[in-house]
């Protein structure tokens, strides 16, 4: 099938342009990109002067497979996805059990074929994610396991760290650290500070995640592999990664929307669908955030998607549960740092889907002929106000509720076929 | 008259004429408490429900007296040995009791900010009695009556609060209303027990205990709360006492007639010096626990006339 996407706004976040043209759509492929007439028997559709960007790539999606199927399945999620212009998923290990074996991982592989979206796994670091024993690090990249990672579990043990990832590096596979000094960032609900302390909430010294990327950098330098921090968030810690880059280091970076269009404030009174892990910064830790994602010193922005149940974050705010779901409030969410003038769309879509993808070694994530037709057109200007029983999500746990966006998704495609919108 | 709230959740939304007024009705309550019939009918015919998840012997008393004394019906629920315990959560508990339609709700949680959770989905009045180490308005307001009593005034003063700042409850409500009264607010404490972030609510930080006494009108000890910590704040509780614990060495550095105060249980020997503690000349804590009762008579007398207020103006709307 042949579609001809015509009157568009096109974001290259490679070459970082916005250009008006067409994009061509063929075999599942971006054919060709520019001015141009339809083929014959093509599918015209036209995008009214909207943005077409490749399709978000989104890093560290929690679905609820294993174990928790009622706070999101493959299914939800990928509806989730679509709606909210994410092409590809990559599922995190962080469920119950863990997927640490080539058996649940080919488990969860089968199940995710439910999705309309693209997605990809990881698998755990360690067995359990208990820190102990390194998992089939081998079998598991054989069954198509695209990272490593324990989640928001540290792995304590420096030496069983240090084994796991040289073993990783004979293997070329990339490993992903939560940089958090656990022993500082136990049972931290907030981020110290004026605001915690009058609320009374127990909360870290953000130079707990400075000493976490400190620790890891060392056994980077050490071990030579390859390396993404899921979510750095505070200013402190933005030198040792830069620094780590300028020394050649294979390291690579990320960031949740939330701790980029959020701060520490909008935990209000005790609001518990702001009670995210690492918890919300200071404001000029985001602001300082806002600025490497625009330089390019963090490569990745992600929605960090924790489903939740309302059971789990009806409660006081030290005793619920933490995390939120983005798959659909993403891209509005980015929208806003576009709007306010601080990053470009292509930057917002480098972050997004670019970098990301060729992280993980996709061929996704970019708009150039030859690559996947995975593909969202939106309208960065509609305003919107969101109401989170509107969500496909199957928990709603989402800060943005009742919140003022600006950014509407018309239309996702994967493999050139049309999986949101009409 | 003032306070027009629903709730009393904290002192940080109420204003100085709210403070104000609470305390020049609870002078009202401190004669009456000292009467031999000490009955009023203000709460005649209303529901308390005391609600505490965590231990409380001396807040629950002084509630329940309260409640007594002004003529409601007085029910307490120690919750921390019931339905907690078989799973259910606190919402659920408190759309329980809701349902049996009580007016005034004590409520006392472990975790900050479970009060405020609470008091969203209740349509009685609810009543702060302290919620992990956010507020204890109660035991603010009442050290404002006592120091009003020995003092005269409750502006203008210097405060020395002393002791664990970190875990403390009492410390925040304190510190919120000896601001929002002008007085000057010292915090001691060894760094270990000092909330960061503390200095930009404009109070000065010490942790040199005699320097940050000098010249204090009021002295106000904090227990060290052994239970919230979860481990090696202070090296020893005799090395804490050499350095943080008030005795008549220490106290000399304050104003020759500064009180001191302590909102109890006292570790004698850890926080305070008994002797200290007993002297009548210098020790208001006593006069604190008569001085709790009277408060809280006080501000359940305003939150049910608001409570009354509110619902005779949905009668009237509903005749209408």
């Amino acid at each position: 099938m042949t579609i001809l996407l015509t009157n568009a706004r096109l974001i290259d976040p490679e070459a970082l342009t916005v250009t008006e043209g067409s994009a061509l759509i063929e075999g599942g492929l971006i054919a060709a990109l520019g001015d141009m007439t339809a083929p014959k028997g093509a599918t015209i559709i036209d995008c009214g002067g909207k943005c077409l960007a490749p399709g978000i790539v989104d890093w560290g999606v929690k679905v609820g497979e294993p174990g928790e199927r009622h706070k999101e399945s493959f299914r939800s999620a990928g509806l989730s996805a679509a709606a909210g212009g994410v092409t590809t998923i990559v599922a995190r290990p962080d469920t119950n059990p863990a997927i640490d074996t080539p058996e649940t991982l080919e488990f969860v592989t089968r199940r995710a074929a439910e999705s309309p979206v693209r997605i990809h796994h990881m698998a755990a670091l360690t067995k359990g994610r208990q820190g102990r024993e390194m998992t089939e690090i081998g079998f598991l990249l054989d069954t198509g396991a695209v990272a490593f990672s324990d989640g928001d579990h540290v792995v304590e043990d420096t030496k069983v760290l240090s084994r796991a990832l040289t073993y990783a590096r004979s293997l070329g596979a990339l490993v992903i650290g939560h940089p958090q000094d656990p022993g500082l960032s136990r049972g931290a609900a907030a981020t110290n500070g004026k605001f915690a302390s009058l609320r009374g909430i127990p909360a870290v010294n953000p130079m707990a995640e400075r000493m976490g990327i400190d620790r890891d950098l060392a056994l980077i330098e050490m071990t030579g592999v390859r390396y993404h921090f899921d979510q750095i968030t505070t200013a402190r810690a933005l030198p040792a990664l830069q620094r780590a880059k300028a020394n050649g280091r294979d390291v690579t970076a990320g960031i949740s929307i939330h701790h980029l269009a959020l701060n520490e404030f909008d935990i209000g009174d005790y609001r518990t669908f702001f009670k995210l892990t690492p918890p919300l910064r200071s404001e000029d830790d985001r602001v300082a955030l806002v600025a490497a994602v625009a330089s390019g010193l963090i490569d990745v922005v992600g929605s960090m998607h924790t489903p939740q149940d309302e059971e789990s974050k009806r409660l006081p705010f030290e005793e619920a549960a933490s995390g939120a779901v983005g798959l659909e409030t993403l891209l509005p969410a980015a929208m806003r740092l576009y709007h306010s003038g601080d990053l470009t769309l292509p930057q917002i879509f480098r972050a997004l889907a670019l970098n990301p993808a060729n992280r993980l070694g996709l061929p996704q994530g970019r708009l150039a002929a030859g690559a996947p037709a995975d593909l969202v057109l939106f309208d960065p200007d509609a305003p919107f106000v969101l109401d989170r029983f509107t969500l496909k999500s199957k928990s709603k746990n989402t800060p943005f509720d009742g919140t003022r966006m600006e950014g509407r998704v018309l239309s996702t495609w994967v493999g050139g076929v049309r999986v949101f919108g009409e | 008259m003032a306070f027009r709230a629903r709730h009393l959740l904290g002192i940080e939304h109420l204003t100085p004429e709210d403070i104000r007024s609470v305390l020049d009705l609870a002078e009202t309550y401190v004669d009456l408490n000292r009467r031999t019939v000490k009955q009023s009918d203000v709460l005649a015919g209303m529901t308390q429900i005391n609600m505490f998840f965590e231990n409380s012997t001396r807040t629950q008393a002084s509630f329940e007296l309260a409640g007594k004394r002004l003529g409601a019906d007085v029910m307490n629920m120690s919750v921390a040995q019931s339905s907690v315990k078989k799973g259910e959560t606190l919402i659920d508990t408190a759309l329980t009791l809701n349902a049996m339609h009580p007016d005034l709700l004590v409520v006392r949680h472990p975790s900050s900010g479970a009060v405020n959770l609470l008091a969203s989905k209740v349509n009685c009045a609810v009543l702060n009695a302290g919620d992990g180490r956010h507020e204890h308005p109660t035991q603010a307001l009442l050290d404002a009556l006592t120091i009003r009593r020995a003092k005269g005034r409750i502006q203008r003063l210097t405060v020395a609060i002393c002791g664990d700042v970190a875990h403390s409850r009492v410390a925040r409500s304190n510190l919120i209303l000896l601001g929002k009264m002008e007085n000057r607010v010292r915090l001691i404490a060894p760094p270990t027990l000092m909330p960061p972030g503390v200095q930009e609510f404009g109070c000065e930080i010490f942790d040199d205990m005699r320097a940050g006494l000098e010249g204090a009108d009021v002295v106000m000890m904090l227990r060290l709360q052994k239970e919230r910590m979860d481990g090696g704040f202070i090296p020893s509780e005799r090395e804490y006492f050499h350095r943080y614990g008030l005795d008549g060495d220490k106290l000399s550095c304050a104003r020759p007639d500064a009180i001191v105060m302590h909102p109890g249980p006292m570790n004698r020997g850890v926080e305070i010096d008994g002797e200290i503690a007993d002297d009548i000349n210098r020790s208001v804590i006593q006069e604190q626990v008569e001085m709790g009762v009277a408060v809280r008579m006080a501000c359940m007398d305003l939150l049910a006339r608001n409570l009354r207020a509110e619902r005779g103006a949905q009668a009237v709307g509903v005749m209408v």
